[in-house]
């Protein structure tokens, strides 16, 4: 389960997220729709553990583990994993040795012995195949001279083989054509289960056509306006932000109303 | 004339700090006082028992070196060496010349043991255990030099038996004197430069390598090259000939002490390549780069150089330079055979005060020749490294080309990364090509690293092995794995 209670967060002083409160039960899939620049991704950075950010208040706990004070790394190991919206280039860095390097980590993390390369290989081909990649990904130096779309296969590669308990997804679904679309939330879906839960952050109903969420929340300006189920992503989506009274609240609104 | 060396407990120098081997061998020594004069170089050459010719070309040589001076060139500091202060031979005391493995002093087969290279007939080469995949090993054949002189060449009969000379220089002298005589100083003279006059006058010992006519070398030759004792200065020769239609890999390994003064350590290397010979030369330098503090290290003034003789001859320099205080070092190319081809790969990493200024020289001289130099610098702590690349097209190279890629890895900001090409061309069909970059680690690379679960050390190590790839897959596979560990030891606590 995780819990995000009155997370505050501001970089260089301004203030970005302002007291976000948010629960993901175990087993359950939410997605984060909001404008641009509500802070969406703000909030899986901090998650993740990025540096840069200071946590003004608040605090998230995942399985009841204080996620805040914990390494990225650490956190990668406690079982969180997020998509990136944008995916980073390693120039020189085979794709395959970076994914073996990253699940013998996690494994190493659960207490798991390590795999060797053959034994990495048949579980990457696998992978490979269920999400319709060729097994030339593997030998391509991590996402560089990757299509937008090839990033966001890669990043659901990842999730694939690393196992998270909880992914968030952060607009996953930008820059997929539509039978991308279908393959990348099959793989989410695949995982789908009593131990996995997730966020996805996305723009559009139609990746919760295929990722149908346990609930819908809507970010805007810093904070969570309204939660509902997954009829609010399509009033959404019909509507926009606007209509339904859900546009971001300034930035002076917002400091004044935090505590 | 000889001091015997208090020992010393080698466990307990092992085991400080981050340089894995500072270690000190107790072992009786023989030693030259300190100092250097004609009659220091007498008395190596009486030791080593050089005919007289030889020593007539060392005296020559230090006559050169007392009309030269230092060079003052590079972008490299350090306080003046006082040359008279130093030992120039030291030697573990022995019965004369031990022919076979057996006879070696125990102590030095533990010593060169501990430096993960057994001195054994056997296929395995050692600090590349727990690498993984399993796979079986090539034969290596090795030389051992430690200080003054080669202590151990495993596989000797196996290379005789292919008609490969792999030994000691000093004992090529006495049974090769034909070959010694017409290609020592071929390639670099006894008055090239300051370090290269030092070394002629004094080298002590190195490899020698013939490889005859239509050879091709049945395994990779190695010399691991080991300062033990104090106040000493290494100087090592190697020359290798490749003959005609012959082919050779040979690699070269070396650490010292972990010291609180500076060593001088001014090799020379001589390549000769004939018609259609290859020679790759790959060197993984790893020299006692000085503590945190920049407290002591190795100063490393190297003179390489490689003469491509032969039409279509090729030699290969690939060097990984993660050692030494201060690293001086021009592996070269003189392309003078038709349709020559020389390539120089580097990757030279600097840490807290060292200073590397390395690169290579490509001159030339005949016509299709063709060089490539991929380059790599990384600089962390306050480090300086600069690359420093002469390509030089002379008037009758037609048709020469030449590509250049200096690649240059900032990690911190308190070091600093130099490119200094020089080109000059006097053939207008001649074609170079130079590429820079400079870079750094991004934090967003290091963030989906750790995302990913990786450690900072090993997201930094990870990004640094991609960014050195097309230098490390030069190296032959086995060394390949050892220098991908020590580039992850050089960089130790550069981040964070
Ligand atoms: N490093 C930064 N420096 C300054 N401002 C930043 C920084 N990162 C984010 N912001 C600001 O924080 C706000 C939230 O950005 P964020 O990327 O979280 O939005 P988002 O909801 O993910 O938007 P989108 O839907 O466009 O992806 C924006 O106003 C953005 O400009
Ligand atoms: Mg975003």
């Amino acid at each position: 389960m995780l819990e995000i209670r009155d997370l505050s967060a501001s970089i260089d002083g301004k203030p970005i997220l302002n007291g976000i409160d948010l629960v993901v039960p175990t087993g359950e899939v939410h997605a984060i729709m909001g404008p641009n620049g509500s802070g969406k991704s703000t909030l899986s950075y901090i998650l993740a553990g990025r540096e840069g950010y200071a946590v003004t208040g608040g605090e998230v706990r995942l399985d009841g583990v204080d996620l805040l004070t914990l390494a990225p790394e650490e956190r990668a190991a406690a079982g969180l994993f997020l998509a990136f919206q944008y995916p980073v280039e390693l120039p020189g860095v085979g794709n395959a040795n970076f994914l073996r390097t990253a699940l013998n980590a996690t494994r190493r993390a659960r207490g798991e012995s390590d795999l060797d390369a053959v034994q990495f290989l048949k579980l990457a081909r696998a992978a490979l195949r269920d999400l319709a990649m060729a097994d030339d990904m593997l030998k391509r130096n991590v996402n560089v001279g990757f299509s937008g779309g090839e990033k966001k296969r890669n990043e659901v590669l990842q999730m694939a083989i690393l196992k998270p308990k909880f992914a968030i997804l952060d607009e996953t679904d930008s820059g997929l054509d539509i039978d991308a679309l279908k393959i990348v939330a099959g793989g989410v879906n695949a995982l789908r289960g009593p131990g996995f839960s997730a966020l996805v952050i996305t723009h559009y109903q139609r990746l919760l056509d295929h990722i149908v969420p346990d609930r819908v929340h809507v970010l805007a300006g810093g904070r969570i306006l309204r939660s509902g189920g997954p009829e609010l992503a399509r009033a959404l989506e019909e509507s926009g932000y606007a209509a339904l009274g859900l546009e971001a609240v300034s930035e002076d609104t917002a400091a004044m109303a935090a505590p | 004339m000889s001091a015997f060396v208090e020992p010393r407990d080698p466990i307990q120098a092992a085991t400080e700090g981050g340089y894995k081997w500072g270690f000190e061998t107790a072992i009786e020594m023989e030693i030259a006082p300190k100092g250097l004069s004609e009659d220091t170089i007498r008395l190596i050459s009486a030791k080593k028992e050089e005919p007289e010719w030889l020593l007539a070309w060392r005296l020559k040589a230090f006559a050169a070196w007392r009309e030269t001076s230092e060079p003052d060139w590079a972008k490299v500091k350090h306080p003046p060496i006082d040359y008279q202060a130093l030992h120039y031979y030291a030697a573990p005391k022995r019965k004369p010349g031990p022919k076979s493995l057996a006879e070696v002093d125990p102590e030095l087969l533990a010593t060169y043991e501990k430096l993960g290279i057994p001195l054994r007939e056997r296929a395995i080469l050692a600090g590349v255990e727990g690498a993984g995949e399993a796979e079986t090993r090539p034969d290596v054949a090795i030389d051992a030099v430690f200080d003054s002189v080669s202590v151990a060449t495993t596989f000797r009969e196996t290379l005789a038996k292919a008609g490969v000379i792999f030994c000691p220089i000093s004992e090529a002298v006495r049974e090769h004197p034909d070959l010694v005589r017409k290609y020592l100083g071929s390639v670099v003279p006894q008055g090239d430069n300051f370090f290269a006059a030092l070394n002629s006058a004094v080298f002590t010992d190195g490899s020698f390598v013939f490889v005859p006519k239509g050879v091709r070398c049945p395994m990779e030759l190695s010399t691991y090259f080991r300062i033990n004792a104090r106040n000493t200065g290494q100087f090592e020769r190697t020359l290798i000939i490749a003959e005609a239609g012959a082919s050779v890999s040979y690699l070269e390994g070396c650490t010292a002490p972990q010291r609180d003064e500076n060593q001088l350590h001014a090799a020379v290397v001589e390549l000769i390549a004939l018609d259609d010979a290859r020679i790759k030369y790959s060197t993984v330098q790893n020299w006692y780069p000085g503590d945190a503090e920049g407290r002591g290290g190795i100063y490393n003034f190297v003179t390489k150089r490689g003469a491509c003789r032969g039409a279509r001859s090729k030699i290969s320099w690939t060097q990984v330079e993660t050692g030494s205080a201060i690293t001086w070092k021009y592996p070269s190319c003189i392309l003078q055979g038709e349709g020559s081809v020389g390539e120089f790969y580097s990757v030279a990493v600097t840490n807290h005060h060292q200073q590397a200024d390395t690169g290579t020289k490509m001159i030339h001289l005949g016509a299709n020749t063709k060089s490539t130099i991929i380059a790599k610098g990384i600089s962390a702590g306050r480090s300086n490294n600069t690359y420093r690349g002469l390509v030089r097209m002379m008037p009758r190279a037609h048709g020469a080309r030449n590509f250049t890629q200096c690649d240059s890895l900032l990690i911190g900001d308190r070091c600093g990364a130099h490119t200094v090409p020089y080109i000059e061309s006097r053939n207008p069909s001649a074609r170079v090509e130079h590429e820079a970059t400079t870079s750094k680690i991004a934090d967003d690379q290091l963030f989906y690293c750790r995302a990913r679960g990786l450690s900072q050390e090993d997201a930094v190590n990870l990004i640094v092995n991609g960014f050195c790839k097309d230098v490390l897959k030069e190296l032959p596979m086995e060394f390949a794995v050892e220098a991908q560990k020590l580039l992850a030891v050089s960089l130790e606590g550069s981040v964070g």
